[in-house]
């Protein structure tokens, strides 16, 4: 089981409460488009994906991002069972998304580049560590299903 | 999931190799070498990557040495494991002399890369050597900070580092590392 203190509980309610939840999203799902193509795979159904600006534009991207902060947030009402909350979301991943969880990684570090240029001077190197570490625990856990 | 990009020989010079095979000496063998394609490494950096990493870099290069010495201090703090390197130092907390110090030399060594984009491997070979034979730092350390330097990159320049200038920095930091770890075995 995690164990979080209470600096990293606290901080990482406040990072959510600060950060604006429909732009978040978008910004790093599209990053994580731009930065990495080949996760570009998974979304076929997109449609205009080719190049930069034609995905930072692209509704179903936008719509998306909601989404995975929507699943975000289902992680941080359950902190003290986050593999339990998502076993749904690892089978779903694992089974017909089929996503190789290698790419859950690369969402992850985009999301944490977006919070650090959103938050600027206030995501100090503890903020950073705690927000790391939640998004360290959703990973493993979306991953737990997996054979 | 990459393709390799294949060698795409034309006819002509299909036929040159040919005829020229017959003549089997060493020096025809080192000329049939120079008119092969070369093969590019894989997610090697364009014309346009290298284009938008010295943009940036000139930029930001002012404060380079704020850069490096806040992007240790992250990782010093976000990946403890990395403090095994640094037990020497008598303070390892953000912002301490030894790593703003450490910080500045990191951040000399990107600039040196920047300045030497065409050809990274050769132009940092001193460092590689370092790296391999005196450091001996486990190369996915390099991956860490690299991951660190680009979260301040975005913290400081929010509007500048785009996700177009995001993957030029990312492939280049991704080739500096390589480099750094050439030598290793």
């Amino acid at each position: 089981m995690v164990k979080w203190s209470d600096f990293e509980r606290a901080t990482i309610q406040d990072i959510f409460s600060k950060i604006d939840k429909d732009v978040v999203g978008q910004a790093a799902l599209a990053r994580c488009l731009i930065v990495y193509p080949w996760t570009q795979r998974y979304f076929g159904s997109f449609g205009n994906l080719y190049n930069a600006a034609a995905i930072t534009s692209n509704p179903k991207v936008a719509a998306h991002g909601k989404v995975v902060i929507g699943g975000l947030e289902k992680a941080l009402q359950n902190m003290d069972n986050i593999k339990q909350a998502y076993t749904d979301l690892s089978v779903l991943h694992s089974e017909k998304l089929q996503v190789d969880p290698d790419n859950f990684k690369l969402l992850a570090d985009c999301l944490t580049i977006v919070v650090a240029s959103n938050l600027g001077i206030s995501f100090t190197p503890e903020v950073q560590a705690a927000f790391q570490k939640f998004l360290d625990v959703v990973v493993a856990a979306l991953r737990k299903q997996y054979y | 999931m990459e393709r390799l990009q294949s060698a795409r020989i034309s006819l002509g010079r299909w036929v040159c190799l040919w005829a020229v095979s017959c003549i089997k000496t060493p020096q025809m063998f080192a000329f049939i070498e120079t008119l092969k394609p070369k093969r590019r490494l894989k997610m090697s950096l364009s014309a346009k990557d290298k284009a938008a990493v010295k943009a940036f870099w000139a930029k930001v290069s002012g404060q380079a040495d704020a850069i490096g010495s806040d992007a240790l201090s992250r990782m010093l703090v976000v990946y403890p494991q990395t403090k095994t390197y640094f037990a020497h130092w008598k303070d390892l907390s953000p912002g301490s002399a030894p790593v703003m110090k450490h910080g500045k030399t990191v951040m000399g060594g990107i600039a040196d890369a920047v300045g030497k984009i065409d050809d990274i491997s050769s132009g940092l070979l001193n460092l590689s050597e370092l790296h391999a034979f005196t450091l001996r730092v486990d190369p996915t350390n390099f991956k860490i900070l690299s991951h660190n330097i680009l979260v301040v990159m975005a913290m400081m320049f929010p509007q500048d580092f785009t996700p177009e200038v995001h993957v030029a920095l990312d492939k280049f930091l991704a080739a500096v590392s390589l480099a750094l770890s050439e030598k290793y075995r």
